[in-house]
């Protein structure tokens, strides 16, 4: 066991765990964070997906080592109290959001696409969110919301 | 049509999704985010072999077992059964497996980390005995008579689940048809099991308390399926075997039925340990140890004129059930009825099968046999045509069913039922005919070929024949004391909307807004039994009976001297509270008069309605790479009205996506009965780079039977894209591939060597009684 810290959703963390221990566990377990999902354990299906330094990160194969003194932001950090971030209130208002599972990890991937490419073509958005699997929806309002969130977030 | 409306206000709109902003929040709690004061973890020890014989089971010296707590069959204080349908699925193998990755013995610790090891610990010796893992094997083990190798029943059960014969016309005349008809065509076709691969696994908590009985809450669909088999593992009456459904990441069947199997497990070791027990399996273990689509092999012979008239046909439909019957019956019986596809038979006659093998039992998966069924049909259509020198337009068009018709089982077809401009409507808005020539054109100068498919096919809505009136099925509108109505149904939400729609149903019947109806957590202590979240039932006969139970309690508010239309209904409901203190409406599940089925001869009307289809494919087939890859797809349907258009085409989409990866992607690898490729880095379900555009078309033709007119639709995508996809990779290529999924390697084959794996030569028909073995 070691003392790891960094910060998560604008907040400083100390945590004390087994290095090697999954950083998804850590968010889950020791911080309460239950937003990441585990949908498949090997990286496959996106469903933990949060940022590390900004980058969409399976957090299922990051050792929480590796997050030390990094920035964290989970889904649980993307609200403004209440008041939903854009790409939430389109995944919502598009039926973007169908059993609700892979959404956490499909809205952080949106929020990085969109960092990458403001204006994304529908092949960027195939591109960009091929990491996550969701079974419900054929990804076709997923993309509308991306369409969406892209047009409220940069007009 | 149901009672004349005024314009609608809320059904027919498309607001918010009642959990939705706690679903984008990340605030949804499912059961893995849930943890009770004193919990402990469970974990299975589960079989290596196939079928077996228990020799010995051995508790490895290395772990300090008094810290676990252990269960086994002997633990169990009422009967060792899961009940579905019969009892032959044991709770926990006792003696004997008939499947690898049977549940044989159960683990609980404190702590989750100590599981792992100690299930590797235990040490099971086996006399191991034959076994069979296909529809042939079954076969052939049943035909040798050798008893050794029967793996499941006797007798006329012997190694058969189920058996239907479903006949319509007359046998002899049918067989003078079949001497001479201009053709008989034969053919035969195949369809592989799949993964239903929610994204959430299953999962459970468990408590128990000698006081309290059973308390068990998850992932699931069905509540009261639940219910019922705790009953029976715990000799206890239903009011101590309570069931609570958590928030659920997607269902599609697999979780209808495996609910039952993962609570018991739970609910034993919790009984035994003295603590709240949870199991969620992860990825490998629930995708080797829970259920599958099944497995099936679908012959035809087909009598037909030169015109392409349907003259006479004979249907042998095989399902591989597993180890277990658990609900193959029902999946045989809808399979059976939607054999026939959406068409006029003079004479048929469907033989059916379900057969025992030693793979894990199969179970529910969205569509319930009828995608293999129509599978069958649609490919066979497609063969007709090529045969006759028709177009499959022309085939279909010649013996669509249509309003006044008779299905094969002889249900008059009341409600309008109009193929022939679905079809002309899918052909035009997927550019068919204009695509099919270019393609024709194109297709001999370049390595990528491209081609044009559709399938015709219809799906019944809720469930079949006496089903519903057996479900007898309850639901209830409470106010709550700020006067606000409540919707009380075990109906589950796992993505499909149920939340969303019935609170429309509601709302639009009481005049009411949206927000202002409330839907109750299905919970067994608190809710009616409303019937089991399958068979596209919820939105026609669950929607329908919210309507009326809303109806009832405007009712009972106005005879109370509580007019709603007068005031508003809030001030309504709080008048009437203050006077009286509570209030609640019910309506109860009555069968239609007009609907009458018989079990035995499997005549009548076997569903209270249908939705009607024709799915348009466009591929694109690599020769290089043997690649194929759907570019375009156009999905047309009728479905009575529908209730939510963005959830309605969502349901469209996620089936159509599903169905391209039955068709082309998803493949389950057995070894000796073991999935061996259970993660998710080796069964492939589509990405959002996968898939082509999904074009949602509605027809809207109301029915009586449901919610404002609505019929059910979840199962309905599912039923057309690996036939539409298959018939367009024929006119891509000219081989006429009868097997999904197709993968590079079976195009490969099918490509290169013509009469190769998965497909066939076209030649002309060759007739000959080859199949119809006698049936038991």
């Amino acid at each position: 066991m070691s003392d790891m810290r960094f910060e998560v959703n604008g907040v400083v963390r100390v945590v004390e765990a087994p290095p090697i221990k999954r950083l998804l566990d850590v968010l889950r377990e020791d911080l309460g964070l239950t937003g990441a999902k585990e949908g498949c354990g090997e990286g496959e299906c996106g469903s933990c997906s949060v940022l590390l330094n900004g980058e969409l990160v399976n957090s299922c194969l990051v050792p929480v080592l590796q997050a030390e003194g990094s920035q964290v932001t989970t889904i649980e950090g993307l609200s403004d109290g209440e008041t939903l971030h854009p790409v939430q209130r389109c995944f919502l208002e598009q039926g973007g959001a169908q059993c609700g599972i892979c959404t956490p990890g499909m809205i952080l991937a949106t929020c990085q696409l969109l960092e990458k490419h403001p204006h994304p073509t529908l092949e960027q958005v195939r591109e960009g969110l091929a990491g996550n699997l969701c079974r419900c929806t054929g990804y076709i309002r997923i993309f509308a919301a991306v369409q969406a969130a892209s047009q409220a977030l940069h007009g | 049509m149901p009672t004349p409306q005024p314009a609608l206000q809320i059904v027919g709109t498309s607001p918010q999704r009642k959990e939705g902003r706690a679903k984008v929040l990340g605030t949804a709690r499912y059961v893995d985010d849930l943890a009770l004061p004193g919990m402990w973890y469970g974990a299975t020890v589960r079989s290596s072999v196939a079928r077996a014989r228990i020799r010995s089971i051995h508790y490895g010296a290395s772990i300090p077992w008094h810290e676990y707590t252990v269960v086994t069959a002997a633990d169990i204080p009422g009967e060792n059964t899961i009940v579905h349908l019969g009892k032959d699925h044991p709770c926990l193998a006792d003696g004997m497996v008939n499947h690898p990755d049977e549940p044989i013995l159960l683990l609980a610790h404190p702590d989750k980390a100590a599981l792992h090891k100690a299930v590797a610990a235990v040490q099971i010796e086996y006399d191991e005995l034959p076994a069979v893992f296909t529809i042939e094997e079954s076969e052939a083990a049943l035909a040798s008579g050798d008893p050794q190798r029967i793996v499941w029943g006797e007798g006329q059960h012997a190694n058969t689940f189920k058996t239907y014969v479903m006949t319509a016309g007359d046998p002899e005349q049918a067989a003078e048809i079949f001497r001479t008809a201009d053709f008989v065509i034969e053919g035969e076709y195949r369809t592989g099991a799949q993964e239903q691969l929610y994204i959430e696994n299953n999962g459970v908590i468990a408590e128990y308390s000698e006081q309290d009985g059973v308390t068990v809450r998850g992932c699931l669909q069905c509540p009261f399926y639940v219910v019922h088999a705790l009953e029976l593992v715990f000799d206890l009456p239903g009011e101590k075997c309570r069931v609570i459904q958590t928030e659920t990441g997607g269902a599609f069947g697999g979780k209808e039925d495996f609910p039952s199997v993962i609570g018991s497990h739970a609910a034993l070791l919790a009984m035994k340990s003295g603590h709240p027990v949870k199991i969620c399996y992860d990825r490998a273990e629930d995708m080797a140890g829970t259920t599958k689509r099944h497995p099936s092999r679908t012959r035809h012979r087909t009598a037909v004129s030169r015109d392409g008239q349907l003259l006479a046909g004979e249907i042998d439909f095989a399902l591989d059930g597993g180890a277990y019957a658990t609900l193959s019956p029902v999946v045989l019986s809808r399979g059976t009825i939607h054999a026939s596809g959406p068409y006029h038979w003079p004479h048929l006659t469907v033989r059916a099968k379900a057969m025992a093998t030693n793979l894990p039992p199969h179970g529910a998966f969205r569509g319930f046999g009828a995608p293999q069924s129509l599978f069958a049909i649609e490919r066979h259509m497609d063969k007709i045509a090529r045969t006759l020198g028709l177009s499959p337009e022309q085939v279909r068009r010649r013996n669509f069913l249509a309003t006044g018709g008779h299905t094969a089982t002889g249900q008059h077809l009341g409600d309008k039922v109009d193929m022939q401009h679905l079809l002309t409507r899918a052909l035009a808005e997927s550019g068919y005919h204009e695509k099919r020539a270019r393609f024709d054109r194109e297709n001999p100068y370049s390595s990528i070929k491209r081609g044009m498919g559709f399938a015709s096919f219809m799906h019944g809505a809720g469930f079949t024949g006496s089903g519903e009136g057996r479900l007898n099925s309850l639901v209830e509108i409470e106010l709550t004391p700020e006067g606000r109505p409540q919707i009380l149904v075990s109906s589950t939400e796992f993505g499909q909307g149920t939340n969303t729609i019935l609170c429309q149903v509601a709302a639009e019947t009481l005049g009411i807004a949206y927000d202002d109806v409330l839907i109750a957590q299905p919970d067994t202590r608190r809710v009616p039994n409303s019937g089991p979240t399958v068979a596209s039932r919820t939105a026609m006969i669950v929607g329908r009976l919210v309507e009326r139970a809303a109806r009832q309690l405007c009712l009972m508010l106005t005879d109370a001297g509580y007019p709603p239309g007068e005031h508003g209904f809030r001030h309504a409901a709080q008048g009437y509270l203050a006077e009286h203190g509570s209030l609640c409406a019910s309506a109860r599940y009555e069968s239609p008069s007009d609907i009458f089925w018989d079990d035995d001869k499997y005549r009548g009307e076997a569903y209270p309605t249908y939705a009607w289809a024709v799915y348009v494919a466009e591929v694109a087939v690599d020769t290089n790479t043997y690649t194929a890859t759907v570019t375009d797809f156009h999905a047309l349907q009728e479905v009575g009205k529908v209730l939510h258009p963005v959830l309605a085409a969502g349901q469209i989409e996620g089936g159509v996506a599903q169905g391209i990866g039955y068709a082309l992607h998803e493949k389950c690898v057995w070894q000796n009965g073991h999935m061996a490729n259970n993660q998710m880095t080796n069964y492939i379900m589509p990405t959002a780079a996968d898939l082509p555009p999904i074009h949602v078309h509605f027809e809207e033709t109301p029915t009586l039977h449901g919610a404002y007119g609505a019929k059910g639709i979840g199962e309905l995508p599912m039923d057309g894209p690996a036939p539409a996809i298959l018939n367009a990779i024929e006119h891509a290529t000219g081989v006429a591939f009868t097997e999904i999924p197709l993968l590079p390697e079976d195009l490969y084959e099918g490509l290169t060597h013509t009469a190769g794996a998965g497909s066939e030569e076209l030649e002309p028909a060759n007739a000959g009684p080859y199949f119809s073995e006698p049936m038991r």
